[in-house]
């Protein structure tokens, strides 16, 4: 990118000023209507209404509550969002492992014969990403959404929507991180005769476990907040219990429960970097 | 097997075999305990009453006024995730500069703790906290995005500030450079492509939690889900989330081109 | 008088090397406006006194060391920052973030004199380019203007280095290893620069060097150093060959320039093979 300055012009124009000048214009003109869309208004966050309304809420956050039946009921709520994570997220994980078996390219035994895959297979393969993209692309609230109106209020659609859409994720990016590891050892086994699972296990996994167990913990903890979230449509959990909360605008009990989500995600940061530092 | 691979087959520790029968556990108590109604979901009462309610959304509404409606709500949910995440990767910047220690390290404790708090609550709880403050309506559904991925980017755009190579900066701060200069001219362009990448990936999550921030009144395309699901009006449902899925992945093509552009030059 | 260091000693700037002192009781006066080379052994604590002319590394207490009659670490730490703006260190490999292009690079050596806004705004769009492109051709890498750093190779980046040099309005200029990327020719035209620069602006030069020829042929004054303490300072005519061998005992005087990390103040070890 060697750009030659005429040594007779006195001035020396930059190359890239005309370009930023139009990008900045480009982004402004888009700017606008995306303000006007969100009704972007800040000042109405100074009105003296909303002020007065934030702060009365704010103040009844302090004391937290904390009286026995209700952290005895917080309790059972947080152990049931950790559950119906945990539950969902070991679904998605058993339904993962053979769509990223197939998905995965480098573990394709046909492309390795004759250096292009089957058509079949290619089929199967295409056909498998494009069910994982639809898995993931269906935000896990919009899921349970529907599987609350199919099975009823209750942790079992939190279970699946979390199962549906982790899936998903997992699948696309456990085939990126398998695609990514070094391919020779997987593709000595399979010139050797070994079958695909064998392969996986003795050659892609061990060079990308800890990619993929540290990969796995960061989507256990989305898929806490996730579970929390859901319960706002039904799904049970600590979701369930901080919408009740918030519609009587009892602030005590919100802030108890905004400081257990942070206790939730630091412990799931502890158990990832543990796990980090063991395998890595 | 004949041939074993050339990595060492790693011998299982008891603190790593004592973790395993910890999550087994883990596994097992969760699915014991939540009563999961799995006969409910394989009877084939329950399979008509799925099929049935999936009929429902066969055609979706296409009627022109309607669509149009969608459109809005889908610009409405694109300018809340893109909007919240350009404050959130401004805001988090400005906290990740005494994150990563550039004010001692007290400043930097107290402002980790701080991101971490920011990270922890979900966006939709920030969005509930926020309707109290911002009213009804996407604004609040933008706060709620912009404050919880500053805690996301605060983090990150920490550790990268803390990672970076030092020598550039510091010469020029030995050489008489004022500290805010020195961080313009030698920290912030060496990480720059790191951060635009940490954002574009930020926004990719941001455009699935901004769809369904509307269920609890934070406008966009939730709203309209939310609405017409509770009516049962089904086609209309359908149409939102053909929108939703289509506005999902033009965004992730888009944050997909920008990320290879920024790191192909 | 711009650097007077009497009694001083510094110490190792990693707590890795057990705190040892890289410098011992270093006496040393230089006058506005001279020309000095510094040689020695690597691991001789060339870098370090640099550093320490710099500001960078605060002396051990006991010594003395002034800089232009005023004492740099007796004062308040504001009026030390705004000293090290009139001192210039440019480092062996000059530390430039990769992305970023040369004019801006180059116009870094600006900073102490420009406000905080004129600096934002000329990383925008870069003010007085003419500046950068004057300074950029006295190495005859004008052509190089809006290219980026990572774009350069390694003798171009240490040019680009010294045109930061050329830009700073600093009364003293301290340069390590100026010349470890360059071919013959090119270290010769670079010095050359330099040299005239500083004698023109009537600032003190002190440049570490591992050519000792070129030392010999280009400065006035030559101080020798080795295990953190100077063997001697004196006129380029009065250094004989006998002093040089004392100065080079430990180590063959043809080593070479690239294989040292500029940071590598540590003792040598035996020749490399």
């Amino acid at each position: 990118m060697s750009i030659v300055v005429n040594t007779a012009v006195s001035r020396y124009p930059d190359p890239a000023w005309r370009g930023r000048i139009t990008a900045s214009l480009i982004a402004l003109i888009v700017l606008w209507p995306l303000l006007i869309a969100s009704e972007f208004k800040p000042w109405i966050l100074l009105d003296a209404q909303s002020l007065g309304a934030t702060r009365h809420f704010l103040a009844s956050f302090f004391p937290p509550a904390h009286s026995k039946d209700f952290l005895v009921l917080l309790m059972q709520d947080t152990w049931q969002t950790i559950a119906i994570a945990t539950a969902g997220l070991t679904l998605a994980l058993l339904s993962a492992i053979p769509l990223t078996l197939l998905a995965t390219e480098s573990l394709s035994i046909s492309r390795l014969e004759s250096g292009r895959m089957r058509l079949a297979s290619a089929v199967v393969r295409q056909v498998v990403r494009w069910l994982l993209v639809l898995l993931r692309s269906v935000p896990e609230l919009v899921w349970a959404l529907l599987l609350v109106r199919i099975l009823g209020l209750g942790p079992t659609a939190g279970v699946l929507a979390i199962a549906l859409t982790y899936s998903g994720m997992l699948g696309k990016v456990y085939a990126e991180i398998l695609e990514s590891s070094e391919a020779h050892a997987t593709q000595s086994l399979l010139k050797n005769g070994s079958g695909r699972l064998a392969a996986l296990f003795y050659g892609a996994l061990p060079a990308s476990a800890s990619e993929l167990v540290s990969y796995t913990t960061f989507r256990w903890e989305c898929a806490i907040r996730g579970s929390v979230v859901m319960g706002f449509v039904g799904a049970g959990g600590i979701g369930q219990r901080m919408d009740e909360s918030m519609k009587m605008l009892a602030g005590g009990e919100v802030s108890t429960m905004l400081i257990v989500f942070v206790l939730l995600v630091a412990c799931a940061d502890l158990i990832s970097t543990f796990l980090r530092k063991r395998l890595g | 097997m004949q041939h074993c691979p050339s990595t060492v087959p790693t011998r299982i520790k008891p603190a790593t075999l004592l973790f395993l029968l910890g999550l087994l556990t883990l596994i097992c108590a969760s699915f014991y305990s939540l009563a999961l109604q799995w006969s409910e979901l394989f009877t084939a009462d329950a399979a008509r009453s799925s099929i049935e309610f999936l009929r429902g959304f066969a055609a979706p509404e296409l009627a022109w006024p309607f669509l149009i409606k969608v459109a809005q709500g889908t610009l409405e949910t694109l300018s809340m995730s893109a909007l919240g995440t350009g404050i959130a990767s401004i805001c988090g910047l400005t906290l990740a500069l005494p994150a990563s220690g550039r004010f001692g390290p007290a400043a930097r404790l107290a402002m980790r703790l701080i991101l971490n708090i920011l990270r922890s609550i979900p966006e939709l709880i920030w969005a509930l906290i926020l309707l109290i403050a911002a009213g009804l309506g996407p604004f609040a559904g933008t706060l709620a995005l912009a404050v919880h991925t500053t805690g996301v980017l605060g983090r990150l755009f920490a550790d990268a500030l803390e990672n970076m190579p030092p020598a550039p900066e510091v010469i020029l701060r030995i050489n008489g450079a004022k500290p805010m200069a020195a961080f313009f001219y030698a920290a912030l362009p060496q990480i720059l492509p790191q951060l635009m990448s940490y954002t574009l990936y930020r926004w990719e999550n941001n455009i699935r939690a901004a769809a369904i921030l509307g269920i609890i009144g934070a406008g966009g395309l939730g709203q309209m889900l939310k609405y017409h699901l509770s009516l049962f009006q089904m086609q209309q449902a359908a149409s939102v989330i053909i929108a939703m899925l289509v506005l999902i992945s033009l965004v992730d093509g888009t944050s997909f081109w920008l990320r290879r552009r920024l790191t192909s030059q | 008088m711009s650097f007077v260091l009497s009694g001083l000693s510094v110490r190792h700037a990693s707590v890795v090397r057990n705190n040892s002192l890289a410098l011992i009781d270093i006496n040393l006066s230089i006058k506005q406006g001279e020309q000095i080379a510094l040689i020695g052994p690597s691991g001789a604590g060339k870098t370090t006194l640099l550093h320490a002319l710099a500001c960078a590394h605060q002396p051990e207490p006991g010594g003395k060391f002034s800089v232009f009659g005023l004492q740099p670490w007796a004062m308040q730490p504001a009026a030390r920052h705004a000293l090290r703006g009139r001192l210039f260190l440019a480092p062996q490999t000059p530390p430039l973030p990769p992305r970023q292009r040369v004019v801006t690079a180059v116009l870094a050596g600006c900073l102490p004199q420009w406000g905080f806004w004129h600096a934002i705004i000329s990383l925008i769009k870069p003010r007085e380019p003419e500046v950068a492109y004057a300074a950029l051709a006295r190495f005859n890498l004008q052509d190089k203007l809006y290219a980026r750093v990572d774009r350069l190779s390694g003798g171009e980046r240490q040019r680009c280095g010294m045109a930061r040099l050329l830009v700073s309005q600093a009364d003293a200029l301290l340069v390590d290893e100026p010349l470890s990327a360059l071919d013959p020719t090119l270290a010769l035209q670079t010095l050359a620069v330099v040299q005239l620069e500083a004698a023109s602006r009537n600032a003190t030069l002190v440049c570490s060097l591992h050519q000792v020829e070129l030392a010999l042929s280009h400065f006035p004054r030559i101080v020798g150093l080795s295990d953190g303490r100077i063997v001697f300072d004196a006129p380029r005519n009065e250094v004989s060959e006998t002093m040089l061998a004392a100065l080079y005992r430990n180590t063959p005087p043809t080593q070479h320039p690239e294989s040292i990390d500029p940071e590598d103040t540590c003792r040598p070890g035996p020749s490399p093979c």
